[in-house]
């Protein structure tokens, strides 16, 4: 029982949630005011939760910057981290790219048809493409693939002790086991975000071009008209605050695995479900603030029409 | 006793998870050389209680003091230096299995050591001669050897850095008795051959005859008194069969006893 304990960080206390059935077991009936009483008691309960497991997650990612400013992680463990996540995750963002770029396509032609503007269908899917699609697909891919992975293999070594070890060797684990990880999300999301980039235009111009036989050189002409670096750097710059996310969220909970196989599936399918739910919240916030920087600094914007 | 003679005490150390209450005033001295077992049935404490001996759980109140220093005092890097004094043996070995056998016993000297990797080399070979385990598993997984085989490994990599303190977590449980009893030899020799400070948890009392200098017994807080100490004896394993506290005796002799009443009365 002693081994329930090992991940030493106190998990949220659940003050309310007992009355419940402890009601049920006396058979005791509630009345109405009662029952309104413990609902929010309960609601209470879990907003402490929520803030208190909030508030981890910043702590645990407060000290990894720590530990990543002090000392820079060995060879040893950076480059396989490096492989693992963005060597191994480029064909995955390839493929998710051109498709999204030919679908892209399909979905927007027959309005773009019906006012006789399917050549501004290269601004569209090119603008769409490095501002959102990209970055935030190649985001998912990552969460689902690397994240999950991460949370998993962590998961795995807190419950079978193997971070214990680590700590009873002196070494520290979040130096040794995130800060490797965190540092390849952040490096290589952005590379990994251009693959998809270009993976999706190219994807996009393939199917407008020789399947749906647009012109070419006004496809690539509107492309450029409207998509400018301001566009592209948008979603790169986007990118590593994605990554980061994922990295921070995935290892957090793997670190903080429940014991057993089902409290290692739980934490890799919980890292890949908050970091999404983060890479969206994230995507639509930084989404406001480039875009009031970029009127901030530039006023007139082409229209597509 | 004189105060200096003690590697590690706690003082009045308390360990509660969420609100379950797990050790209440544990007042432990562990001479240095001794060799100390905590016994106790599952669910104790005892393994806990080991925990925060090296710092990896924290105690909820009261202090850890490991050759006179508090362990709450020192920083991250001087737990560091004062972790390395120490080897822990975990209860599955707590192997890395993305690593070979030879990556996981020079796993520490490689974090603190700068040695070159001929030397490593030279160094693992012996710690697993040392356990009776021959040059051909260096290039092994864990999950390629058997329980036994891991947990000599582990204790290998616990020896690795020449450690003052040696912590050993069940370190028979899951084993047949004759590897069992391999393992109490090891223990021994290893005591023999180094000047080291053992803590060892176990529930098997062959290993605590064996072994031990000492023997103390942790008793679960569930089915304590509120003035009872946790520590129901403490004292040598010569004389653990004449303990005055029936509980004692009950659990040296591995008699269920009245807990058979308690398991029927839990089903009701």
């Amino acid at each position: 029982m002693t081994s329930i304990f090992n991940g030493s960080i106190p998990q949220a206390s659940r003050f309310h949630m007992s009355s419940a059935p402890q009601d049920a077991i006396s058979g005791r009936s509630r009345g109405p005011i009662e029952a309104i009483a413990n609902a929010i008691a309960d609601l209470g309960a879990l907003t402490i939760d929520w803030v208190t497991a909030l508030g981890d997650m910043i702590l645990f990612a407060l000290r990894t910057f720590s530990w990543m400013f002090s000392r820079l992680p060995r060879r040893e463990t950076l480059v396989p981290s490096l492989y693992q996540i963005g060597v191994l995750s480029l064909p995955v963002v390839a493929l998710t790219g051109t498709f999204i770029g030919m679908v892209l396509a399909v979905q927007s032609y027959s309005q773009f048809r019906a006012m006789g503007l399917e050549t501004r269908l290269g601004a569209v899917i090119n603008l769409t493409l490095v501002r959102e699609l990209g970055p935030v697909l190649a985001a998912t891919m990552l969460a689902g693939r690397v994240g999950s992975a991460m949370a998993a293999e962590l998961g795995t070594m807190r419950v079978t002790e193997q971070i214990d070890a680590l700590v009873s060797m002196g070494t520290n684990p979040l130096q040794y086991l995130v800060v490797p990880r965190f540092l390849a999300c952040l490096l290589l999301i952005p590379s990994l975000t251009i693959m998809a980039d270009f993976m999706g235009v190219a994807g996009g111009y393939f199917y407008s071009v020789y399947i749906l036989n647009i012109d070419w050189f006004h496809y690539w002409d509107n492309s450029q008209r409207f998509v400018g670096t301001y566009d592209l750097f948008t979603g790169v710059f986007k990118s590593l605050f994605f990554g980061a996310a994922i990295a921070i969220v995935s290892c957090h909970r793997g670190f903080n695995c429940s014991p057993g196989a089902e409290g290692v599936g739980r934490a890799a399918t919980a890292a890949f479900v908050y970091s999404f739910v983060l890479i969206l919240i994230l995507d639509l916030f930084l989404g406001i603030l480039l875009d009031a920087i970029y009127y901030s600094i530039w006023s007139d914007v082409p229209s597509l029409i | 006793m004189l105060a200096q003679d003690d590697i590690l005490e706690t003082h009045d150390l308390h360990v509660t998870f969420g609100r379950q209450p797990v050790l209440r005033e544990i007042n432990l001295q562990v001479p240095r050389g001794q060799t100390l077992a905590l016994i106790g049935e599952s669910g104790c404490g005892k393994t806990v209680l080991l925990k925060t001996l090296i710092g990896l759980i924290r105690p909820t109140a009261g202090k850890v003091v490991f050759d006179r220093r508090e362990l709450a005092e020192l920083d991250d890097k001087q737990l560091t230096q004062e972790r390395i004094r120490f080897g822990y043996v975990f209860q599955n070995a707590a192997l890395f299995d993305s690593m070979t056998i030879a990556q996981n016993v020079a796993f520490p000297l490689r974090q603190h050591r700068k040695y070159r990797s001929d030397e490593i080399e030279k160094i693992v070979v012996s710690r697993l001669a040392e356990v009776g385990l021959p040059r051909s598993v260096i290039t092994k997984k864990p999950a390629e050897l058997s329980g036994g085989m891991r947990k000599r490994v582990g204790l290998a990599r616990a020896l690795v850095m020449n450690p003052e303190v040696l912590l050993y977590d069940e370190p028979t449980t899951g084993l047949d008795p004759i590897m069992s009893d391999v393992i109490n030899e090891l223990m021994m020799r290893t005591r023999s051959r180094y000047p080291v400070t053992s803590i060892v948890v176990t529930h098997d009392m062959n290993t605590a005859r064996k072994v031990a200098d000492r023997v103390v017994m942790v008793y679960p807080l569930a089915r304590l008194d509120s003035h009872e100490s946790q520590m129901i004896y403490d004292g040598s394993p010569d004389q653990i069969d004449q303990a005055a506290d029936p509980r004692v005796r009950q659990f040296v002799r591995g008699e269920a006893g009245e807990r058979l009443m308690e398991m029927q009365a839990d089903d009701q």
